[in-house]
């Protein structure tokens, strides 16, 4: 339909534009390979002594471990309360459906910042203590988002009839959930799960609202790059950071493509 | 369903009776899905941010630190009053504009190309292209951007490379701008692309049977029915930026400070919470009335 010219004109710009996403995280990926302890570019001297370095840096350890309890209690968290709301949302028409719905987006709708600071202050008035279970609070408000829009997408696509043929044909509930209901919603799980971890292990702004003196690991890296030093050690921190992270989300792309089975006709 | 999981009771027929109980009285099952995540969201996210919104209507004891709890528009007035807090908040909602209008350039080609020119196997590695930088972390985004704008980055290296001066960009406006762009564009892309996917090709075929150029065709159809798309992107991307502080934290000058910032210190560094909550309302009020806008542009079928 658009004419040759065109096609190559969208083309073009469409290869530019996705250079712009990808050189930058192309080019900090690049710098943890760097052998001089100065930020310049082009790297030099390839080593892999900074990765050994960051390894070994105890204050490295600790954020990472503090991170990954926090994201895994954060997912289970999400996945237990996201697919609870989604299967309520999805399978039922009750007074208030919409707000409850509106309710468990607001998280992702308004600026991480206000979600921070209202946390903070609600800690604050509670006479709570920060505490691990602090950024978990934080971190779960929208990890459910994601876990409930993955599993909420996948109940629209499925026909609800499954559910009653199964009923029809004598299942009970336990039967009818672990034969019926888990084998269509198990990879949606996996993949909101995913996310969700994804999601928490890189997330800043709220935790600095929600943290006190603990120290995530993107915590420790905006406060390493803030002052400066051990930038080397950081851009090990950070290769690793990327390539923790971009799994999961290929994972989960793969386990939500649309297999066409049991979808509504 | 998920909640028969945990009756666990050995008796088949029992099970039975409890699943038919259960099929009968739908309320049963939403009560018992719902009690939970409402619960947890109500009472504590809820709660959180209305304990923010009457806090800002607090003020904080100059001599002891302490907030004292009496009713007072003190905070709001010298918000309005003093030029600094107004230049800060134009600052923030004017880049986050500037940002708004940058991505919807940028994400248009990229969008039209994956919607409707790429075959589905490059379509798919090019959905995958923009969906891995939106999941790679943000805070490493930034901090790509911080090395490569340096003197001795990349983007010097580059200029330097084609016989161009340097470019000062490291620790300016104009970096922030470049920045955000840089880090919220997929998720102007991701909207845009699904609102040029749905437009159907006898919607074209017809428009250029009626004589219309390919230039006519393209504002006239294409455009308008790609605008919720963009209007849905852009409330990310506006409302992102203008809730953001590390960017100008990372990227920014000495005159580039964001409401962000200014909350995030008064939070953490001088204690004062009352006015930082004020200075929070600000977002919240712009991002209202911009998804009031939205609404109406028809955004939310877009989304």
């Amino acid at each position: 339909m658009e004419s040759r010219a065109t096609r190559i004109g969208f083309g073009i710009a469409a290869a530019l534009v996705l250079a712009f996403l990808w050189i930058p995280i192309l080019i900090i990926l690049a710098y943890a390979f760097n052998g001089s302890i100065l930020q310049t570019w082009p790297v030099q001297n390839l080593t892999l002594h900074w990765f050994r370095e960051a390894w070994h840096d105890q204050e490295v350890r600790s954020a990472l471990w503090l991170s990954v309890k926090i994201g895994l209690i954060s997912t289970a968290v999400a996945l237990v309360l996201g697919t609870a709301a989604s299967f309520a949302i999805s399978r039922f028409q009750f007074f208030g459906r919409e707000s409850v719905s509106f309710l468990l987006l607001l998280p992702i709708a308004l600026p991480g910042i206000i979600t921070g600071m209202a946390l903070s202050s609600f800690y604050t008035f509670a006479g709570i203590g920060f505490s691990i279970w602090t950024i978990v609070i934080g971190h779960a408000t929208f990890c459910v988002v994601v876990v409930y829009n993955n599993v909420l997408a996948r109940l629209r696509r499925t026909s609800p009839s499954l559910i009653e043929a199964s009923m029809d044909l004598g299942a009970d509930g336990w039967q009818t959930f672990r034969f019926v209901v888990w084998p269509v919603l198990s990879t949606a799980l996996v993949a909101g799960g995913l996310l969700a971890f994804a999601l928490s292990f890189d997330e800043v702004i709220v935790t600095t609202f929600t943290a006190g003196a603990q120290t995530t690991l993107p915590i420790w890296i905006l406060d390493t790059i803030q002052r400066g030093q051990q930038l080397p050690v950081v851009n090990a921190v950070v290769f690793f950071v990327v390539v923790l992270t971009v799994i999961p989300v290929i994972v989960s792309q793969r386990l939500t493509q649309d297999s066409g089975l049991l979808r509504r006709r | 369903m998920s909640e028969l999981a945990q009756s666990g009771a050995p008796v088949r027929s029992a099970r039975l009776r409890l699943s038919a109980e259960l099929w009968r009285r739908p309320w049963l099952k939403v009560v018992a899905l719902l009690a939970l995540p409402v619960l947890a969201f109500a009472v504590v996210y809820l709660g959180s941010l209305v304990a923010l919104f009457i806090s800002s209507f607090w003020q904080v004891d100059a001599f002891t630190g302490k907030i004292v709890h009496t009713w007072t528009f003190a905070n709001f007035s010298s918000l309005i009053h003093d030029p600094v807090y107004r230049r800060i908040a134009f600052r923030t909602i004017w880049i986050a504009a500037a940002v708004t209008v940058a991505d919807a350039i940028l994400a248009f080609p990229l969008a039209y190309f994956m919607a409707r020119l790429a075959p589905p196997r490059l379509r798919a590695l090019l959905f995958v292209l923009v969906l891995l930088p939106l999941w790679t972390s943000y805070l490493v985004r930034i901090y790509a951007w911080r090395t490569i704008l340096a003197k001795d980055g990349a983007l010097n290296w580059a200029l330097n490379g084609l016989g161009l001066p340097d470019a000062n960009l490291a620790y300016t406006n104009t970096a922030m701008w470049i920045v955000f762009s840089y880090v919220w564009l997929p998720f102007m892309v991701l909207p845009v692309y699904a609102a040029l996917e749905r437009i159907p090709d006898s919607y074209l075929e017809a428009s250029q049977d009626l004589g219309g150029r390919s230039w006519r065709t393209f504002r006239s159809v294409i455009l308008p029915l790609a605008l919720p798309g963009i209007v849905a992107g852009s409330i990310f991307t506006f409302s992102l930026t203008l809730g953001d502080f590390i960017t100008p934290a990372l990227v920014g000058g000495a005159n580039s400070q964001f409401i962000g910032n200014v909350v995030h210190s008064y939070v953490g560094i001088s204690n004062n919470v009352p006015l930082a909550a004020a200075f929070a309302v600000v977002p919240v009020i712009v991002m209202a009335v911009y998804l009031l806008v939205a609404k109406r542009l028809g955004a939310f079928e877009a989304l």
